[in-house]
Formats: structure tokens, C-alpha cells, sequence
């Protein structure tokens, strides 16, 4: 039968939540859920786990661009059918894991995922580089500035030794958001890759009446920017807003709240860098990334200023951190100005805070490294 | 709807990395609106900037999230895209699926949208992207009477709670973090459908303290487990390791010769608490100064396990940078015991505390933790009804500005001037 647009609140049914996992666990999870002992990574990409049941999973995972089609889940579901008894997960990195429960069905599921060309690389465990998550970009949010899959493909496509080893001083996770709303949630990664714009909103005025509230737009405005204002158009008053451009900080906020302020740009917007997040409590707490590069170009397709940068970054640490060091701890261990010599990052004044509590990451203390930077 | 040339993601299609443009290619065969999608991508490689329209509000009957509005502002060019609407579907407890329910979505998803799809969203949802107006209501006819499943959350209301993987297959999960998140999905599916909030409001499930859904950074009510016992010790296996028998890291740094195993170097110089030591050839921890950090148990998870008396410790109000900055979770209740036998009782008070002040005097898209800014967390204690604990700050205040209530000081702050002046001459 289907929707019926004559009736459509007969047979209704709303409010069932997602389903049920446990008819989706594997039979090994199911029955050892709970009594697992510990587990060791075999081989990058290969991890086993033993129960206390004496049961082994041997999972193994596999790289996936998030933003796939049909096709592509139906080639995971033939895997899985053929390998897996009918089961998957997705990690919240967006990686594929497919599990076994032998070890003698690893190589058959390795060989085949081998045998599909470039499309299930496996790999994203133990101290190397992850997936990356993630936001839209340009093939479906209006606020963006930076596109999400393409840099994202770039970075992955040059950093893919690191996907398939395991040979950084600890796990690297990268993510990117598109735009300062961090849909993404990047701010507490090892390399964060930003979206940012960097000129001050437009005011359509033709358009402002009927598609804006204007004190919803002028009360969106972290900063106080937006003010209300009154205007011509086609000789008649109407009342507008106009933007403090010195007050700026170029988020957009305005934009998500009023369509008729469109900000985003080819020459202003971009990407930012930030480093040195991470969320696990292990030895030290969880941080926030910090700005090291205020901005690099968008430069499709293949973003290769971004993509240097990050390498440089990445090779920078593996060859100077400790074993367990995360990005941030290592560039705490060595210091700031170390951490910019090191990388050859140029410091800018952009990476000083004079946001709110800004005074908090300012040197109050007579320590410091006699870098490149003094003259 | 016809090919259109691209160039520039043609070139996304070589590497080592699976691409996008390559499988939307593929997708394209069987729907051609997906031509649409690429040509208007290739387009803003061209143009350097996004070619959607600013939202719009769309959804199904009845709630008031789960759908993203989204037009082209090409639409003549790229009629296939011209609507190209979001839905969030809700995705089952740490994302297991069965490709009997993954196939039958595809078929579904063929049937009324584009075919393209995320594979997760941030918040967890899944995520098809690209269906017009008409086709919303009977997608989701078809989610809800041939699937059983229903949209996730967007806008200012509970968004789609998301869990680590747990105990499902993890040996650090303190408690059960699926059924944890699937009962209060379900127990709270008005607060997910109906926006009702100042903001959008989060919670995240991870199952120990190295956090794997992020819960400290990104929800307003982060669950982490941990323990109040004594961390598991193997000393046996720990003689493995430092024997090298057994991989530090449960193997995570074998790709490259960092020499041989150091306990002392890897394992307790790391310590942050530093309250372990060799004694007798074996490791000693004293638990009552460890911090539950994980470190220890990272490194040699064959010889060290969180303790048995498991819960959980709740902390409150992370958010992303906008507006005010970003924020961490802050803590709250140290430790809770967070057991289906008495449905999350506890846990759910708690959080529907913190919803009755919030929704009474947050700002319009003022998230939790900026609210308890303002308000400040001791006055925030107070409407929690909590007791202040040195746990729940890092450092002490630095500066003496406390606001004392009148009712804290003898006499309180009614005072006679002339009596004052009786005693001392002005
Ligand atoms: C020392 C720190 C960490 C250790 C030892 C660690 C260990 C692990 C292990 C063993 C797993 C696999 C769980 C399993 O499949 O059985 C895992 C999964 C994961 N970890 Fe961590 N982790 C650490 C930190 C982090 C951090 C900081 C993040 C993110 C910011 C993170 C994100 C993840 C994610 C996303 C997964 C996959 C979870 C899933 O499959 O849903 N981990 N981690
Ligand atoms: C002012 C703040 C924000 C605005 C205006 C905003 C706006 C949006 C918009 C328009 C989308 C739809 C993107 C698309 O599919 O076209 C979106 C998606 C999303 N947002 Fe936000 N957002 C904001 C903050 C956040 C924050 C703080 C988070 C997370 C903690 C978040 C999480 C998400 C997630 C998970 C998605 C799904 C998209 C994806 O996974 O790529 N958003 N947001
Ligand atoms: C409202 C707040 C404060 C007031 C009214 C105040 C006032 C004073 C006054 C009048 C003196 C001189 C005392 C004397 O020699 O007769 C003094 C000295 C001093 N104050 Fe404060 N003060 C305040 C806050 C602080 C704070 C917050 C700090 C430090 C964090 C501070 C650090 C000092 C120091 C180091 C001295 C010198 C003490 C010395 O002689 O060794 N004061 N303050
Ligand atoms: S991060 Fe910004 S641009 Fe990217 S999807 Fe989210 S709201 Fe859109
Ligand atoms: S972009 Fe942000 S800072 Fe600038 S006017 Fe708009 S809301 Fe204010
Ligand atoms: S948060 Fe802890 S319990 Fe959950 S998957 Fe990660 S390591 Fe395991
Ligand atoms: S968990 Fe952390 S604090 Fe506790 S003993 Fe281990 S390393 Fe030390």
C-alpha cells in the first residue's frame, strides 16, 4: 500500500527509534559480550579479541570515504555475506569493520578485499593515521568554506602509508569541518582541518524582507556586529541590518539565522590548521586543537598546500616524539616555539588569541627557548 | 539528465584512497540525477564555492527534525538536484548492522532519494542525502511500516545518542554503553522528534576514558566509564611483557623498532599520578592516587584491567567553539553505577534536572554549557542539588570575588550607618 497523500495520518506510525542492536550483532559478539579479556592488533587493520569463553574475533578494518552510494554498500554487503555470516559495523571514524569469528578466515576475507582494487583498504589501527572525520562541504551544506571529501581524499591519498602501518609514536586522528559550526567536531583532533571564510557577510537588502527576522539576525551575531539599520529599495524605506566589519570574526552565524547574508567567497575562504586535541584521558587530559596556520587556499581539486602542510606536520612528529606521545603532548614536551621551528610552520600573529579568555594562553612566566624566532 | 564533463574530480579518482567520485560515477549509471550531483561538485571546484541554497524548512508530519532542507542555486543546470534534501536516519547502537537490514535501506533509499549516502553522519545518524520534497512522507512511510525505523534528531532538540563500540567487543567498557544509549533513545523519542530547547542537547556513550565517541568534547551530557576498585592485575602477564613476549599497545606500535619493552620508561615513568612501582618482580599500583587515565592498561591490556566495581562518571556541557568557545565537559557526579536493572533511574534524573532549569532559562541556541557559564557552576551545583567537591574544578579560584549570600554572614547586610559613625568618625 504505501503513503497515501489523501490520508496522511491514517496508519501513521512515528516514534520507534532506531532498532534493536543486539539482532545485529554477529553470533560471536552476542555470545561474548562482556567477557571479552583483551585484544592485540595483528597486523594494521587486523585486530583479534579473546574472551574469557575462549573465544577469538578477529575484526579487520577497512578505510571508506563516508559519503558513498548504494553501490558501495551493496559491494560491503556482498562481503560481508560471503565472508561474515551477514554481519558489519562502522566505526565512528567511518571505517568498515568486517569480523570473523577464525583466524583461518582472515586471509579469505584480506584476499578478497585485496582483489577490489583501491575501494576497502585496510589499515586505521594502533599508532598511525585513521580515517578522517568529516563534514559536508560543498555536495550538500549551503555554509561552507572548504569543500569536505575532496581535501579529505587528498589527505588520505598522500598520508595512506600511515593508514596501513603502524609506526607513529601514537594514533594521529585528523579531522575536518567545513565552517566554524565544527559539525565536525574538530577541535579536539591532532590535525584539525578548518573551514574558515574571511570576509564580512553581504546584506542583500532586495532580499531581506520576508526571509529574514531581523532581530533573530541581529542577536545571532556573537559579537555584537550586526546592528539594525534601515535602507532604500526601489525608492521605498525598508528596514535592513549592516555589519560592523571591524567587529567580524567571519563565522557565519548570521548566514545559518538570514539567508540574506551571505558571506562565503573564492578569494576569502579557506582553510586553518589546528593541532595538538586530543579526547582520550590517558596521561594527560583531553585538549583542545590549537591554531598553527591561519590559512591556506582552497585549491581544488587536490588542495596541495594543505596537503604539504599536514605532511610536514606529520613527519615532524613521527621523527621527534616519544613512543605514547600524542601530537599536543609532544609539542607541550618541546614547547611552542619548538613545535613551529620543528614543523617550519612561519608563526603569524594570528595564532595569538584575542578572544574571549585569551589572556589564559599567553606566557606569564620567564621560561622559554631561545628559537629561530628570536633575532 | 545527461553526463556533464569533471575534470576536476576526475582526478579524485586516482589514488590509493577509495573515492568518492568513482562511486558516485557508478551511482549515476542507475539513478542519472547523480550526474547532476557531480556536475554541480565540478562546478564548485570551478567557482571555489558552494552552490546550495540556505536551507528551507522541509520535514515529515509531526516532527520537527530528522530532515535538512536543501536546494541548488543552479537548478537549471543541475535539475536533478534542485532538491536534494538530507535524511537523518537513526542508526542502531554502535553501528552492527545485519546486510539483510543494510540491503533492504539501499532498496528503499534507491526507491525514493538519489542512492547517495553518508555512512555515518557526525552525530551518528546515518545520513541519505538527496530526496525532493515529494518523496519525504512516503520515505518515511516505508522506513517506519516495511523497516521499523524512524528518523534521528536535528535542530534544537535531543540529537541522535551515540555509543562506543563497549562491551560488545571491548574489554575496557565499564558498563553497557549499546543498551545504555538504545533505552534512553527510546525513552526520550518526543525530545529527539519535537524541538523543544533552547538548542540542540547531546549525549554520548563511551564505555572507559579513552573516550572513543568524544563524549568530553561534543555532548552536553558526556557518560565515560571508569571504576572505584582496584585495577586487574596480571602479574604473570606482566612478566610477559617485560620478558617481550607479549606486544606493547596490544600491538598498536609494531610497525616500527622502538627497542625493547622498558617498564619502568613506558609504563610507570608515564603514570601521571606516578603511583606505580616495582616491588619483587612485580608491578604495584597504589589505587587509591591512580586517576583511572588508562594509560597502564592501554599499554599492557593483557596484564591490566579496569577494576570490577564499574559505573560510569558523568560530566556536563561540551560544545563546539561558536559561540562562546568551544568547551569540554565539565564533572559532575565522579562516579554512577549505570545499570538496566533499575532503567537507567538515576542517570535519567539527572539528566531531566539539568533539562527542567535549562529549558526554563537558556538562551535561544544557548547550549547547556554556556548556560552554566553564565549562571556560573556553583550556582549550578546548587540547582543540581549537588554537593561541591574539589573534583569538580582543575584548580581553585585565583581570585577572592566570591559572592557571599546575605544569608552566610552574621547579621546579614542591613546595617545602621548611624550607629557605625557612633564608633568611628567619618
Ligand atoms: C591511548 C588512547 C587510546 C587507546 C589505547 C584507544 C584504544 C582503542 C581501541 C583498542 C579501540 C578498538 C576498540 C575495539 O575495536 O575493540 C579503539 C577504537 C576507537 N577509538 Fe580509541 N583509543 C584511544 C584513544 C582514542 C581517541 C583519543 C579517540 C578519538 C578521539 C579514539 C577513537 C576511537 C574510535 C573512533 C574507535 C572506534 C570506535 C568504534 O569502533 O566505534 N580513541 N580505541
Ligand atoms: C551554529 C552552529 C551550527 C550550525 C548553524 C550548523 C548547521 C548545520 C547544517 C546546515 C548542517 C547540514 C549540513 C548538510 O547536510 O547540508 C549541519 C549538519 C550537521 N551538524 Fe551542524 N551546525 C552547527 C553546529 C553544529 C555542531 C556544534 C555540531 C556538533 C556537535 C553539529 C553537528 C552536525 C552534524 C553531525 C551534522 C551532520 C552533517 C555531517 O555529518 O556531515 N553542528 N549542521
Ligand atoms: C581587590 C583586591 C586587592 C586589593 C584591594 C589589594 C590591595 C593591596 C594593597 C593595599 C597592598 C599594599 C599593602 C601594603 O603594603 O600596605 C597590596 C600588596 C600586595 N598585593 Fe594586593 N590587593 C588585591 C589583590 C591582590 C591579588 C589578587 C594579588 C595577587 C594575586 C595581590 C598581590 C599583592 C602583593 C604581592 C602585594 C605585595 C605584598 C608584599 O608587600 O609582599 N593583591 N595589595
Ligand atoms: S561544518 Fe559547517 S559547512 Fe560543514 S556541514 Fe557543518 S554547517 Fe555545513
Ligand atoms: S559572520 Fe559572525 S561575526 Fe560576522 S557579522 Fe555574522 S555573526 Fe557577526
Ligand atoms: S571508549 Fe573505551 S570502552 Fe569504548 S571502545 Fe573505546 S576503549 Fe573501548
Ligand atoms: S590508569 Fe593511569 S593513573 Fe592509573 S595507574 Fe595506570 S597510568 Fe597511573
Amino acid at each position: 500500500m504505501g503513503y497515501n497523500p489523501e490520508k496522511p495520518m491514517e496508519g501513521r506510525l512515528t516514534d520507534l527509534g532506531p532498532p534493536h542492536y543486539e539482532q545485529f550483532m554477529p553470533p560471536i559478539i552476542k555470545e561474548n559480550k562482556g567477557k571479552w579479556l583483551w585484544h592485540e592488533i595483528l597486523q594494521p587493520g587486523v585486530l583479534m579479541h579473546k574472551s574469557e569463553t575462549g573465544d577469538e574475533v578477529y575484526t579487520v578494518r577497512v578505510g571508506s570515504p563516508r559519503l558513498m552510494t548504494l553501490v558501495h554498500v551493496r559491494e560491503i554487503c556482498d562481503i560481508a555475506d560471503a565472508h561474515c555470516g551477514g554481519y558489519l559495523r562502522f566505526t565512528t571514524r567511518n571505517n568498515i569493520e568486517f569480523m570473523v569469528d577464525s583466524k583461518d578466515k582472515v586471509q579469505p576475507l584480506l584476499d578478497d578485499l585485496a582483489s577490489r582494487g583501491s575501494k576497502f583498504p585496510v589499515g586505521g589501527t594502533g599508532a598511525g593515521i585513521t580515517n578522517i572525520v568529516h563534514t559536508q562541504g560543498w555536495i550538500h551544506c549551503h555554509t561552507p568554506a572548504t569543500d569536505a571529501s575532496g581535501p579529505v581524499k587528498a589527505v588520505m591519498d598522500d598520508l595512506f602509508e600511515y593508514f596501513t602501518s603502524m609506526k607513529m609514536p601514537a594514533q594521529v586522528r585528523i579531522a575536518l569541518a567545513c565552517c566554524l559550526n565544527m559539525c565536525g567536531a574538530v577541535h579536539a583532533s591532532d590535525i584539525a582541518i578548518l573551514g574558515i571564510h574571511r570576509k564580512p557577510p553581504m546584506i542583500d537588502n532586495k532580499r531581506i524582507t520576508g526571509v529574514c527576522e531581523l532581530p533573530l539576525a541581529v542577536a545571532s551575531c556573537p559579537l555584537g556586529a550586526v546592528k539594525p539599520a534601515k535602507t532604500e529599495v526601489d525608492g521605498q524605506e525598508i528596514k535592513t541590518v549592516k555589519v560592523t566589519v571591524e567587529r567580524c570574526m567571519f563565522c557565519g552565524n548570521c548566514y545559518t539565522m538570514c539567508p540574506a547574508m551571505p558571506l562565503a567567497d573564492p578569494e576569502g575562504d579557506g582553510i586553518a590548521i589546528l593541532v595538538g586535541g586530543k579526547i582520550s584521558n590517558a596521561r594527560s587530559a583531553p585538549k583542545f586543537s590549537k591554531l598553527v596556520i591561519p590559512f591556506l587556499p582552497n585549491t581544488p581539486p587536490r588542495w596541495p598546500e594543505t596537503v604539504g602542510a599536514i605532511r610536514k606536520i606529520v613527519e615532524a612528529y613521527a621523527k621527534d616524539a616519544r613512543k605514547y606521545e600524542r601530537v599536543g603532548e609532544w609539542a607541550e614536551r618541546i614547547g611552542w616555539e619548538r613545535f613551529f621551528e620543528k614543523c617550519d610552520i612561519p608563526f603569524t600573529e594570528k595564532s595569538i588569541d584575542d578572544y574571549r579568555l585569551a589572556y589564559n594562553t599567553w606566557r606569564t612566566t620567564t621560561q622559554f627557548k631561545f628559537t629561530s624566532h628570536i633575532k | 539528465m545527461a553526463k556533464h564533463e569533471t575534470p576536476m574530480l576526475d582526478q579524485l579518482e586516482s589514488g590509493p584512497w577509495p573515492s568518492f567520485v568513482s562511486d558516485l560515477k557508478a551511482m549515476a549509471k542507475i539513478k542519472p540525477e547523480v550526474y547532476d550531483i557531480l556536475g554541480q561538485l565540478e562546478l564548485s571546484y570551478e567557482d571555489r564555492i558552494t552552490h546550495w541554497k540556505h536551507g528551507g524548512i522541509v520535514g515529515v508530519f509531526g516532527y520537527g527534525g530528522g530532515i535538512v532542507g536543501r536546494y541548488s542555486d543552479v537548478p537549471e543546470r543541475f535539475p536533478g538536484v534542485e532538491h536534494f534534501h538530507t535524511l537523518r536516519v537513526a542508526q542502531p547502537a554502535s553501528k552492527y548492522y545485519s546486510t539483510e537490514n543494510l540491503r533492504k535501506l539501499a532498496d528503499l533509499w534507491q526507491k525514493h532519494g538519489s542512492g547517495v549516502t553518508n555512512f555515518h553522519g557526525s552525530t551518528g545518524d546515518i545520513i541519505l542525502l538527496g530526496a525532493r520534497t515529494e518523496a519525504l512522507e512516503p520515505f518515511f512511510w516505508d522506513l517506519t511500516h516495511e523497516m521499523g525505523q524512524d528518523l534521528g534528531g536535528s535542530g534544537s532538540n535531543l540529537r541522535t545518542p551515540a555509543c562506543c563500540l563497549g562491551q560488545s567487543r571491548c574489554e575496557w567498557a565499564c558498563y553497557d554503553t549499546q543498551e545504555t544509549c538504545y533505552h534512553l533513545t527510546l525513552h526520550y523519542q518526543d525530545e529527539i522528534h519535537r524541538p523543544a530547547f533552547p538548542y540542540k542537547f547531546k549525549f554520548k556513550f563511551s564505555g572507559c576514558p579513552n573516550d572513543c565517541v568524544a563524549a568530553i568534547a561534543r555532548s552536553d551530557v558526556s557518560v565515560i566509564g571508569t571504576w572505584r576498585d582496584e585495577i586487574r592485575i596480571d602479574q604473570a602477564a606482566v612478566k610477559e611483557y617485560i620478558a617481550g613476549n607479549y606486544p606493547s599497545n596490544g600491538g598498536a606500535h609494531s610497525g616500527r623498532d622502538w627497542g625493547k619493552f622498558d617498564i619502568k620508561k613506558e609504563v610507570i615513568d608515564l603514570c601521571p599520578t606516578e603511583c606505580m612501582w616495582m616491588e619483587g618482580g612485580e608491578l604495584k599500583i597504589d589505587d587509591t592516587e591512580c586517576t583511572r587515565c588508562m594509560h597502564c592498561i592501554n599499554v599492557m591490556p593483557r596484564a591490566l584491567r579496569p577494576g570490577a566495581d564499574q559505573g560510569a562518571t558523568i560530566l556536563v556541557g561540551a560544545k563546539a567553539p561558536i559561540l562562546e568557545g568551544a568547551q569540554m565537559s565539565t564533572l559532575m557526579i565522579p562516579f554512577m553505577k549505570i545499570e538496566k536493572e533499575n532503567e537507567f533511574e538515576e542517570l535519567i534524573e539527572f539528566i531531566e534536572k539539568i533539562w527542567d532549569w535549562w529549558m526554563e532559562v537558556g538562551k535561544n541556541r544557548e547550549r547547556v554549557g554556556e548556560s552554566m557559564q553564565r549562571v556560573g557552576l556553583p550556582t549550578f551545583i546548587k540547582i543540581m542539588g549537588l554537593d561541591p567537591i574539589p573534583q569538580m574544578i582543575r584548580i581553585p579560584r585565583e581570585n577572592p570575588y566570591v559572592f557571599w549570600g546575605e544569608e552566610e554572614v552574621p547579621g546579614g547586610f542591613d546595617r545602621d550607618i548611624d550607629e557605625f559613625r557612633a564608633r568611628h568618625a567619618a
